[in-house]
């Protein structure tokens, strides 16, 4: 069922322990910020974090790395120049990571969403990150096979939402919004604008209403990556 | 002159502005590509408008402009290296699962790479040292090098120490096997494949010279 509430407080309240979580964007673009930071809020641990990276800087999903949240990482790309809280972590043997090429976590998401048990992928044959994987050889070319990734929650940032949940994104900001929507149990979405039913063009919806459970409204401008208002050193 | 040393086409080694514009130069027109993070974003600079060229970007465009400055940028366009750009006039947008689609699919062109190693048949290793305690951060290298039509690479010939980078098989854990279809180097054009290595030119040696350098069986490649 899809509600519409009054805060990410609430929004993220029935995050449990122990959760799978997905949680959108690739680098700031598209990072539910705001909803990261209520989830640190409530207390929920023992998290599995599905996302592109580990966190960057001292804000969102660094700080729930910092705090001791998350107790695995499945990622493409942890190491940066400003994941300190994960490395931390990492070296400390307190965090578990599984790394997985950003095509397949992004097709794993998919799949799950699709209802998909797996696929064979070439990406990775041949790899360490292929090993102990189902190889076969199709039309020629070596293979690995891949499962889906399916999550309790998926937190996700899109620019406007209408009365029925449908979504439309901004730029690349859209990165795993809509995968994530449809491979989560239950999807929380931070917008910056509600518009009525009707409001979207139904030719430009980009999610469908169906993988939305939970949408609050963020204006831009309140959170650190709204629009124009970002400025990148 | 023999025929052997009348590939050099340069008296000095290839900086690395000589070598993106050449790689720019060699990319037919029409093509989608996609240019890696690092030197390969170099080669963008040279891609000339008659040229017309889409650049993708695997966070999720095709027709990626120039590097945004001043009142340009916008946090929510951005490329694969984070870096905020631009959209050009017949830009899209799609998310993360049709990008890499579009890669994996075979859609691409030409992917333009960096790389520690290239192996005489095309293995490429360029994600990962394998050093103990290195934290192994693998993004979308393996789903560009398996997914393109070619797969361009762009190096030093050697690194620091003076070892080739060009070996016989890579030491360094790999990225995608037999995919790399033609190295640009400070010192030649090596085209990779089954049938071993062939040197398309030389910039500031003879092929001897090259094959001094280089631990694997180095040929001149057909004239084009």
């Amino acid at each position: 069922m899809l509600t519409f509430v009054d805060s990410v407080q609430e929004a993220v309240s029935g995050i449990k322990d122990g959760y799978t979580v997905m949680i959108g964007g690739f680098g700031n673009a598209g990072q539910p910020f705001e909803l990261i930071d209520a989830l640190l809020d409530c207390g929920a641990k023992d998290l599995t974090v599905v996302n592109n990276n580990a966190g960057q800087g001292d804000q969102g999903l660094a700080l729930l790395i910092k705090e001791g949240r998350v107790g695995k990482m499945i990622c493409s790309f942890p190491r940066q120049s400003d994941s300190w809280h994960f490395d931390t972590r990492y070296k400390a043997g307190e965090i578990e990571l599984e790394l997985v090429p950003q095509g397949n976590l992004a097709e794993r998401i998919r799949a799950a969403g699709a209802g998909i048990g797996g696929f064979f992928t070439p990406t990775g044959y041949g790899t360490m990150l292929a090993e102990g994987k189902e190889t076969r050889i199709i039309d020629g070319r070596g293979q690995v096979f891949e499962t889906p990734i399916h999550a309790d929650v998926a937190l996700i940032k899109a620019l406007k939402a209408d009365g029925k949940g449908n979504l439309v994104y901004r730029k690349t900001a859209r990165n795993f919004g809509p995968i994530m929507a449809a491979a989560a149990r239950h999807t929380i979405v931070q917008v910056s604008e509600i518009v009525p039913t009707g409001g979207l063009d139904p030719e430009n919806v980009v999610t469908p209403g169906i993988y939305v459970n939970t949408v609050v409204r963020v204006p831009a401008g309140a959170g650190s990556t709204a629009g124009t208002e970002e400025k990148v050193a | 002159m023999s025929t052997a040393t009348s590939i050099q086409t340069s008296a000095t080694p290839l900086g690395r502005d000589d070598l993106a514009r050449l790689v720019a130069k060699d990319i037919a027109p029409g093509s989608f590509v996609n240019l890696g993070i690092g030197q390969p974003t170099l080669v963008s600079n040279y891609l000339t408008d008659e040229q017309n060229i889409t650049l993708h970007t695997e966070n999720g465009m095709l027709g990626m402009g120039p590097a945004a400055e001043g009142d340009q940028i916008d946090g929510d366009l951005i490329n694969a290296g984070k870096i905020p750009v631009t959209e050009l006039p017949g830009a899209s947008y799609f998310h993360h699962a049709d990008s890499f689609a579009i890669m994996r699919g075979g859609h691409l062109d030409i992917c333009v790479l960096g790389a520690f190693q290239v192996s005489a048949t095309g293995d490429l290793a360029n994600w990962h040292t394998g050093a103990p305690g290195a934290i192994p951060a693998v993004g979308g290298a393996m789903d560009l090098a398996t997914g393109a039509k070619d797969v361009f690479v762009m190096m030093t010939l050697l690194t620091r120490e003076g070892a080739s980078k060009i070996v016989e098989s890579c030491t360094y854990p790999l990225t995608g096997i037999g995919c790399v279809t033609r190295v640009y180097t400070d010192k030649g054009v090596f085209l990779t494949g089954p049938d071993g290595v062939a040197v398309r030119e030389t910039f500031g040696c003879t092929l001897e010279e090259l094959q001094e350098l280089v631990p694997v069986q180095l040929k001149a490649a057909p004239a084009a």
